[in-house]
C-alpha cells in the first residue's frame, strides 16, 4: 500500500515544498508593500520658509519619517504612500495656489496643512469645493468653527490653551488681576482678545493689554507700563523670539510677577534664547513634551516613546509638538485610507468616524460636530526649572 | 549767510529743540521710568546707529544706498554663532573670523557685481544691492535654518542698576563700539588722505582720478569698510537681538531711516539719527499702543525728506550747472 501511494504523493510533496519556500521567501505572515499596487498620494502644504517655518519644518520631517516607515513595512494596505509636500512660504495666497495645484495636477486623495491659521483658512474653500479631506496642523479657532465637512485638525486649539492658562491662574495661582502682552500678529492678537473675553468668567480682571511687533527686540517700554499696574501675573501670547526677549527684559527690570506664556513657547528654542530668564516661566503644552507624564504601559506612552526615539535618531534633534502635529495628521489619513482607499467621500466619512486613535499629541475622537479631535485635557501646564520642563501637577 | 542757509540752520536747531523737549517732558512725566525708557531707547538707537554708519560709508563715497547693509550685520551675527557656539572657539577669535569672512565677502561682491557696472546709473546699482540682500537672507536660511540663535553676552547678563533704571552689560559694549566706530570712521574720512580722497571721488570722479584717486579703488575700500563695520556691529548686537536669518531686512530698514534722519554720508549724523530714532520710538511705545512704534520710524523718514532732505547733520546737495 505504501509503494502504490508514493508516485502521487511525490508531486503533492513537491507542491507543498514550493509553497512553503515561496511563503518563507516573502516572509510568512509579514505583509510588505506590493510594488505593482498604485501609490497613494497625499498632498501637504506646509510653511517651510517665512515666519512659520519653525512650525512647518518639523511637520515635514515627521511626514517624511512616516512615509519611510510605512513604505518599509506594509504601506497603506499594501500600497506605497507618497506625501507630496509644497512650501507656502507662510503666505496664505501661496497656500491656496499650492493646494489647487496638488488637487488638480497631482491628483492627491487627501490633504494635510498648513502650519499656521492664516494659510489654512486660505486652503479651506479649495478643499471644500473639491471635496478633499484636509487635516490641518494649525490651532486657530476659526478653522473648525463652524465645523466644515472636509476640514479636520490635529493640534489642541488656541482656545484650549487659553482655557488651560485661565484654569491655572484661577485654581493654582489664585490670581485676580493679570496683564497681557501679545504679539501684534494674528496669532497674538487673536489669543489676547479671547483671553480678555474669557478672563472675567474665571474671576480675573485684565488690568493691562499691551502689544509688541513680531521683530521687536526690546519690550522694556511696555513692561514699565505694566509695572505701574496692580497686575499679579503677566500672560505673554506670541511665538519666538518675542517672549524670550520679554523674559530677559523682565529679568533686567527685576520684575517678580510670574510669566505665563502660550503654547507658542512650547519648544527648547525658548529656553536656549532666554537663558536663565526662562526659569520660572510656565506655559500650556502637549504631554509628549514630558513623556513621563503619560502613564507607562499605555499605548499612548509607547507611541510617544517610539516616535521621540525614532525622530531623534533620524534627525538628531528632539521632536517637538509641531513634529507631533505633522505625524498625527499623516497617521489619521493613512489609517483612514487603509479602509477607504482613494475614495474621497469614504476618506471623509472614515476620518470623521475616527474614535480612540492613538496619536502623539493625544488620542483622537472625531464626530460630525467635532472636527478638533483633542480636548483641553490633552494639554498640561509645564514650568521651566533649571532649564528643563517640569509638569505642574 | 543767505536766507536759505539761515532757514536751514533754524530748521536744524528747531528739530533739536523738539527732540530735547520730548525727552525732558518724558523724564518729568514718568520720573525714573522715563530714565529707563531713555536708556532702552539709547540701546536700541545705538544698534540703528551702527547699521546707519555702514550706509553712510558707502553713500559718502559712491552715492549708492546699500540695502544689503543690514544683511552684513545679520551675517556677522550668524557667523559668530557658528564659531563661538557651534565650534566652541573663544569669543575674540569668533569675532575676528566672523568680521574677516564678511569683509572678504563684501569686497568680493564689490569686485564681482558693483565694479563691472560702475558706468551704470546709481539706481541700477541700488537695485543690485536689494538683490544681494535677498540672496544673503536665502543663503542664511539655507545654512542656519529659521530659528533665532543665542550668543553669549561678552561680560554676562547681570543688569546694572542706577537711579531706578537698569541696563544689561551688553548695552555698554554696544555704546562703546558705536563710539569707537564713529571716531574711527570720522577720522578716516576727514583726517586721512585716502579718506578725503574717497569723498572727493564721490563728488567729482573725473577730477579726483586726475589727481590720482581712482573711484574704482575708493568703491572697493568703501564696501570693505562697510562690510567689516556691519559685521562687527552684528556681532556686538547679537547677544541682545538674537541673530536670525531674517534680521537683515528689519535692521536695514531702521538703519536706513536713521541714516536719512541724521544725514546720509555723515558718520556722526548716523549716530545722532540712530539715537534720536531709538529714543523717540521707545517713548512712543510707552504712550501710544506699541504698534505705532514702527510708524514713528517711517513718519520721521517722510518728514525729513519733505522738510530737510539732507538730514540733521548733512550738507545740502547742490549741483553746479
Amino acid at each position: 500500500m505504501g509503494s502504490r501511494s508514493l508516485p502521487w504523493k511525490l508531486p503533492v510533496l513537491l507542491l507543498c515544498t514550493i509553497v512553503a519556500v515561496s511563503l518563507s521567501a516573502t516572509g510568512c505572515g509579514k505583509k510588505t508593500v506590493n510594488p505593482s499596487a498604485s501609490v497613494y498620494k497625499i498632498g501637504a502644504v506646509l510653511s517651510l520658509s517665512g515666519p512659520a517655518a519653525p512650525l512647518g519644518q518639523p511637520e515635514q520631517n515627521s511626514l517624511l519619517m512616516l512615509e519611510e516607515q510605512l513604505n518599509a513595512g506594509e504601506g497603506v494596505n499594501g500600497h506605497k504612500v507618497q506625501f507630496i509636500i509644497e512650501d507656502d512660504q507662510s503666505n496664505p495666497a501661496n497656500a491656496a495656489a499650492a493646494i489647487t495645484k496638488l488637487i488638480n495636477q497631482e491628483g492627491v486623495s487627501a490633504m494635510i496643512g498648513s502650519s499656521s491659521t492664516g494659510a489654512t483658512l486660505a486652503m479651506v474653500p479649495v478643499a471644500e469645493a473639491a471635496k478633499v479631506t484636509l487635516v490641518c496642523c494649525a490651532a486657530g479657532t476659526a478653522i473648525t468653527k463652524p465645523v466644515k465637512k472636509y476640514i479636520f485638525r490635529t493640534p489642541p486649539t488656541d482656545s484650549m490653551a487659553i482655557d488651560k492658562v485661565l484654569a491655572y491662574l484661577k485654581t493654582n495661582l489664585k490670581i485676580k488681576q493679570i496683564a497681557i502682552l501679545h504679539d501684534a500678529n494674528a496669532y497674538g492678537t487673536g489669543g489676547a482678545t479671547e483671553l480678555a473675553a474669557k478672563a472675567p468668567t474665571a474671576g480675573i480682571q485684565v488690568v493691562a493689554n499691551e502689544s509688541y511687533g513680531s521683530t521687536d527686540t526690546d519690550m522694556t517700554a511696555q513692561l514699565t507700563k505694566i509695572q505701574q499696574t496692580p497686575a499679579q501675573a503677566l500672560v505673554v501670547w506670541g511665538t519666538n523670539p518675542g517672549p524670550a526677549s520679554i523674559a530677559k527684559n523682565m529679568q533686567q527690570l527685576a520684575m517678580k510677577i510670574p510669566f505665563i506664556g502660550s503654547n507658542g513657547i512650547a519648544n527648547k528654542t525658548f529656553i536656549t534664547l532666554a537663558g536663565t530668564a526662562a526659569n520660572g516661566v510656565s506655559f500650556p503644552g502637549g504631554r509628549m513634551l514630558i513623556p513621563a507624564s503619560i502613564p507607562t504601559g499605555t499605548e499612548w506612552r509607547n507611541a510617544v516613546d517610539k516616535f521621540t526615539a525614532d525622530y531623534k535618531a533620524k534627525y538628531g534633534k528632539d521632536a517637538d509638538t509641531f513634529a507631533a502635529h505633522g505625524w498625527d495628521a499623516g497617521t489619521i489619513l493613512t489609517t483612514a485610507m487603509k479602509t477607504a482607499g482613494t475614495d474621497k467621500t469614504m476618506i471623509q466619512s472614515t476620518v470623521q468616524a475616527t474614535k480612540g486613535l492613538v496619536g502623539i499629541d493625544g488620542i483622537y475622537n472625531y464626530s460630525a460636530t467635532n472636527h478638533d479631535g483633542l480636548t483641553v485635557s490633552d494639554l498640561m501646564m509645564i514650568q521651566i526649572q533649571n532649564g528643563a520642563w517640569v509638569q505642574i501637577k | 549767510m543767505s536766507t536759505n542757509d539761515s532757514r536751514q540752520v533754524r530748521l536744524l536747531w528747531g528739530s533739536v529743540a523738539v527732540v530735547a523737549a520730548i525727552v525732558v517732558a518724558t523724564l518729568i512725566d514718568k520720573g525714573s521710568i522715563g530714565l529707563q525708557l531713555i536708556l532702552s531707547g539709547l540701546t536700541v538707537g545705538s544698534i540703528y546707529a551702527l547699521v546707519a554708519m555702514g550706509f553712510s560709508v558707502i553713500y559718502s563715497t559712491t552715492r549708492v544706498i546699500n540695502f544689503a547693509q543690514g544683511g552684513f550685520s545679520m551675517l556677522g551675527g550668524m557667523l559668530m554663532y557658528t564659531f563661538s557656539v557651534q565650534a566652541h572657539l573663544p569669543p575674540w577669535l569668533g569675532l575676528i573670523l566672523a568680521v574677516a569672512i564678511v569683509t572678504a565677502f563684501g569686497a568680493g561682491f564689490e569686485r564681482a557685481a558693483i565694479n563691472p557696472l560702475k558706468d551704470k546709473s546709481v539706481i541700477t546699482i541700488i537695485i543690485i544691492t536689494i538683490g544681494l540682500s535677498i540672496f544673503m537672507t536665502a543663503v542664511a536660511k539655507w545654512i542656519w535654518g529659521t530659528d533665532p540663535v543665542k550668543i553669549a553676552a561678552f561680560t554676562g547678563e547681570k543688569p546694572l542698576r542706577f537711579l531706578g533704571a537698569s541696563l544689561v552689560p551688553q548695552s555698554l559694549w554696544v555704546f562703546g563700539f558705536t563710539l569707537l566706530a564713529v571716531v574711527l570712521v570720522f577720522a578716516f574720512f576727514n583726517r586721512t588722505l585716502l579718506g578725503k580722497g574717497m569723498r572727493a571721488a564721490a563728488d567729482n570722479p573725473d577730477a579726483a582720478s586726475l589727481v590720482g584717486v581712482s573711484s574704482s579703488t575708493s568703491s572697493l575700500v568703501a564696501w570693505t569698510l562697510a562690510a567689516g563695520l556691519g559685521a562687527a556691529a552684528g556681532v556686538v548686537i547679537a547677544p541682545i537681538n538674537f541673530a536670525q536669518y531674517s534680521a537683515g531686512t528689519t535692521l536695514g530698514l531702521k538703519g536706513f531711516s536713521a541714516a536719512v534722519l541724521g544725514g546720509l554720508g555723515s558718520a556722526p549724523g548716523a549716530v545722532v539719527g540712530g539715537l534720536v530714532l531709538g529714543v523717540l520710538e521707545t517713548i512712543t511705545a510707552s504712550y501710544l499702543p506699541s504698534g505705532y512704534k514702527d510708524a514713528v520710524a517711517f513718519l520721521i523718514l517722510i518728514l525729513v525728506l519733505l522738510v530737510r532732505p539732507q538730514g540733521l547733520l548733512g550738507k545740502p546737495e547742490s549741483v553746479k550747472v
